[in-house]
């Protein structure tokens, strides 16, 4: 079963705590919002991904499992 | 929201009480919570109170508080809602800025992710110098001792060394008569003659003398010779006119000082107060924190690193279960700008519109057993906090959630793992008479606040946060 990266881009401000926790599935310019590198990653960065969720600070990130 | 808007709705049920001149105001200023509670009791997810010539629609319950948190700046203005701050920035100063400029100010001041490492140290330091004065056992007040950690660190992080090298305790207590300038009479009239508003404007006047003073210095001092010796300051003072005149003047400088420093100082400081408070209520939860700590230390050979303060769910967690109990800010406002429809009401533009934090985080159904402190709601598999993004909201949600959310958690978990490293505190009144002082907009922990430390005995000792 993979997943899938959703970002709400009302709730993005661009902190760059997901960058800090998973490098290759986010990428976060300067004065810019996140940029997904990888919306459907596979399982060996679920982890990283699911800590992205987590500790991001607008709560803007979110994970949907997929078949 | 327009494109659901229907004016054949009803307007929202009023709120029983509030008959005089001023309407609820006088309820606000002495018991806030109870008046939000009871709007909620009364008229369900939407009610109506009034403060003097103004309404305002309390919105409570998740789908209600999504409508307010996701409204753009250009439906719901933040700015117009709060006049109880503009004495304090000074005029001119806002309040907060557009999305888009929150997120270039952002990245401008040191608030992202890659410099949390360096904050970090810099917050051990100053813990470090504060602890450095207790002697082996002694009692602090919770308020003026975290009040004074604050305008160090906060000042340190944003502004630079340098300039925090030049405060002391007493711009703590000016800081402080900032805070209390929030009654909510500035409602009515934000310059009225009364004793908090007349301690407000002199704690600035005076705050902005001291500003003077250290530019003065600086200028007579010249530029520093190294660039990284620069702090706040001298790139302000490095920007001039044409005519080569300051284009910031010391009172300019001063609000803003204010305003970065403002969200971020009573709010970390009330939250580390409550956070010891409830500890030293639940030995049970110290105990698990402490043990998480000290593994820690252990584990990194007597030095915990920053990447390690990522992986303490017992400390975590408490910090989160009492910014859910003891949310710094209680109510959040709005200006309606466009009218709205939420619940089955209709919103007039031109009222006020409220999210209560204090009622969100508390609510019913939402929170098991919502009265009670209870850090296992946030430890792997319950996730309280992100099970309920409306509800769950002491930094406030969506667009314009708190920038410092992340900064203040790194920042609490910091000066936890010092302080509990060294020492034990317990409590030196009885646990249930520690509260708050709700009556001001700015809410702070009631005096007296007092607690006791000592010296913990240990063989070993750690180094702090590296």
């Amino acid at each position: 079963m993979g997943f899938r990266i959703v970002v709400d881009r009302d709730l993005c401000q661009g902190h760059g705590t997901c960058e800090g926790e998973a490098p290759d599935l986010f990428e976060v310019g300067k004065d810019k919002q996140v940029e997904v590198l990888d919306e459907h990653p596979g399982d060996d960065q679920r982890k990283a991904a699911e800590l992205a969720v987590k500790y991001c600070p607008t709560h803007a990130l979110s994970i949907i499992d997929e078949a | 929201m327009t494109d659901t808007l229907s004016p054949a709705l009803p307007q929202p049920p009023k709120a029983s009480g509030g008959d005089g001149e001023t309407g609820h105001l006088e309820e606000l200023r002495v018991d806030p919570i109870g008046l939000m509670q009871r709007v909620r009791d009364e008229c369900g997810d939407v009610g109506e109170f009034r403060l003097a010539d103004k309404e305002v629609v309390l919105l409570t319950g998740a789908e209600a508080n999504e409508v307010f948190f996701r409204a753009t700046d250009d439906e719901l203005d933040q700015a117009a809602a709060y006049p109880f701050m503009t004495p304090v920035f000074g005029e001119g100063v806002v309040f907060d800025a557009s999305p888009e400029e929150r997120r270039k100010a952002l990245h401008n001041q040191s608030l992202r992710d890659k410099f949390m490492r360096g904050h970090a140290a810099t917050i051990t330091r100053e813990i470090e110098r504060m602890l450095a004065a207790w002697d082996d056992e002694g009692t602090i007040d919770l308020l003026d001792f975290t009040a004074e950690l604050f305008i160090y660190t906060s000042t340190a992080c944003l502004i630079g060394d340098k300039f925090r090298e030049e405060l002391d305790a007493h711009v703590a207590e000016l800081f402080h008569d900032l805070e209390r300038g929030t009654d909510a009479i500035a409602f009515v009239d934000p310059y009225a003659d009364i004793e908090s508003f007349r301690r407000r404007d002199a704690a600035r006047a005076e705050l902005v003398e001291i500003i003077e003073g250290i530019m003065a210095r600086r200028r007579a001092a010249g530029p520093p010779i190294d660039g990284d010796e620069r702090d706040l300051v001298d790139v302000l003072m490095s920007i001039t006119n044409p005519d080569g005149s300051d284009y910031f003047s010391a009172d300019t400088i001063t609000g803003m000082f204010i305003s970065m420093m403002f969200a971020g100082h009573h709010t970390t400081s009330t939250t580390a107060s409550w956070l010891i408070i409830e500890l030293i209520r639940h030995p049970e939860v110290m105990a698990k924190v402490v043990a998480e700590m000290d593994a820690l230390a252990e584990a990194g050979g007597g030095v915990v690193t920053y990447q390690d303060l990522r992986e303490v769910p017992w400390l975590e967690s408490s910090i989160k279960e009492t910014l859910r109990l003891h949310p710094p800010l209680i109510l959040l406002l709005r200006l309606v700008v466009e009218a709205f429809d939420v619940g089955g009401y209709h919103v007039d533009a031109g009222k006020l519109v409220g999210a209560s934090i204090s009622v969100s985080n508390r609510l019913e159904g939402a929170f098991d057993r919502p009265d009670e402190f209870d850090p296992s709601r946030y430890i792997d598999p319950r996730q309280d906090d992100l099970d309920n993004p409306w509800n769950w909201i002491p930094f406030g949600a969506g667009r314009h959630r708190c920038v410092g959310a992340a900064f203040a958690l790194m920042q609490l978990k910091t000066i936890f793992t010092v302080l509990l490293r060294d020492w034990e505190l317990t409590p030196a009144q009885p646990p249930d008479t520690y509260r708050n002082d709700l009556t001001k907009m700015v809410v702070q922990l009631a005096q007296p606040c007092a607690v006791h430390y000592k010296r913990r005995d240990r063989s070993t000792s750690t180094e702090g946060v590296a």
